[in-house]
């Protein structure tokens, strides 16, 4: 039995935004795999939930006509990972949602949740980093829209203002045409894991073999998801060759502040780091019919 | 619920799991970890593989959900689980009736499925007795035929 105080099926929007401004206690629940965990274990107590869950139009994925894809908070990571526009489109949002936990939870934990909680080991976290993400977040007096890599401000907090809920998370398309990418999820298990790093790259050919624009987003690289800005602009315009990517690695580990935690070393971390990102490159690059490097 | 209309008043911080076991005494769907890790307590809600312990009973409002106890149809064992007395897929027996639902909705869903994929789509359940090799052999005669 969870020690729930109150519960309040939400049944549109702004419903959920008109609860959410009236009680400020209220905790939104979706898919309920990260906030129930809390519950039982006692880190949050007596709550007072508010369900998004029956919100049908929160759990999309569309194209708008500019060719943006939205993405509702609500879809679940089992949604995104048989979806046909994000197959088509967003290939490495996809690797990322085939990546998350296992099957009973990817057919319940929803994609907004996942930003939502904060959670440095998100997994959708560090691939919406590198494909420039906006979201859309909501309240009872109106809607702003903020870059995701705005949205953290450390760790398991998020800039969602008193009463605001996540609508929307949207790629346009200069930020997904023309890029390709990889994501490489390191942890000791090939299932039901937390990233011990997570490596996403996107990134788009001048020509075969010259760069033309970067992207490195990390997860547990440092207190929040990350971008490497350095690293990126070192790469742009540049020959590709093992020596720049290298050089990118090593880049890349400047921005970031690895930890020690039971799951992994500081040291061991910033190893990974450093050539996990040469791999995710490299990858990416053979993928976008560039050089091969080994 | 297993075919049938059932109709019952639930606490908001009940689980779906503790309502299954304690109230409908579905006591097929086991209570292993309880943070939705292990897959015991799997059951099918509108025919998807879900954590019942990580589920609230009063999201089941309006579904259709099978346990194992809804599987055999008539005292005929059904494919997946004929399959999974075939290979010998069962040691100390817990975490099979999450494993044999997991198994019927991939069967079911009609997907073609490799050894991989089978490896996959189980990875969300543990067998502490680590009888692996012979679970996957049963989903994988039950997949094909």
């Amino acid at each position: 039995m969870f020690r729930i105080e109150g519960y309040i099926e939400a049944d549109n929007l702004n419903h959920a935004a008109n609860m959410l401004a009236d009680n400020p206690n209220l905790l939104v629940i979706a898919g309920g795999t990260d906030l129930l965990i809390k519950v039982h274990g006692g880190k949050v107590k007596d709550v007072e939930l508010l369900s998004i869950r029956e919100i049908k139009e929160l759990r999309r994925i569309h194209s708008y006509e500019d060719g943006s894809i939205g993405i509702g908070p609500l879809t679940t990571f089992t949604d995104i990972a048989n979806n046909l526009l994000i197959d088509e489109h967003l290939p490495i949002l996809m690797q990322a949602a085939s990546s998350v936990g296992g099957p009973q939870i990817r057919n319940a934990a929803t994609i907004g949740g996942n930003l939502c909680n904060g959670a440095v080991s998100a997994d959708s976290a560090p691939i919406l980093f590198a494909l420039n993400a906006t979201l859309k977040l909501r309240s009872k007096t109106g809607s702003r829209i903020i870059p995701i890599t705005d949205f953290y401000l450390g760790p398991g907090r998020v800039d969602l203002k008193q009463g605001e809920i996540l609508e929307e998370i949207v790629v346009s398309s200069d930020n997904y045409k023309g890029f390709y990418g990889h994501y490489i999820k390191f942890s000791m298990r090939k299932a039901m894991d937390i990233a011990t790093v997570g490596v996403a790259v996107t990134m788009s050919l001048k020509e075969e073999n010259v760069f033309d624009e970067i992207r490195i987003g990390l997860g547990v690289a440092g207190p929040t998801p990350l971008r490497c800005l350095e690293a990126e602009s070192y790469a742009k315009g540049r020959s590709i060759s093992t020596k720049t990517i290298a050089e990118i690695g090593k880049l890349a580990l400047k921005s970031t502040h690895p930890r020690t935690s039971w799951r992994a070393s500081k040291e061991y971390r910033e190893q990974l780091i450093e050539e996990l990102v040469q791999r995710a490159l490299k990858k990416s690059v053979a993928d976008a019919g560039g050089v091969r490097l080994e | 619920m297993n075919g049938k209309r059932e109709s019952l008043e639930v606490q908001v911080g009940e689980t779906l799991l503790t309502m299954l076991r304690e109230r409908l005494y579905y006591t097929g769907a086991k209570k292993g970890c309880g943070v939705g890790e292990c897959g015991a307590c799997t059951v099918l809600i509108d025919g998807v593989p879900i954590n019942s312990c990580i589920y609230l009973a009063v999201w089941a409002d309006g579904k259709e959900i099978v346990t194992i106890e809804g599987v055999a149809q008539d005292g005929q064992l059904s494919k997946v689980q004929q399959a999974f007395v075939d290979e010998g897929a069962i040691q100390c027996g817990f975490c099979t009736p999450g494993l044999v639902l997991t198994a019927t909705s991939l069967v079911e869903s009609g997907k073609k499925c490799c050894r991989e994929d089978i490896k996959r789509e189980l990875s969300g359940h543990l067998c502490r007795c680590t009888g692996y090799q012979n679970i996957i052999k049963a989903v994988e005669k039950a997949v094909e035929g």
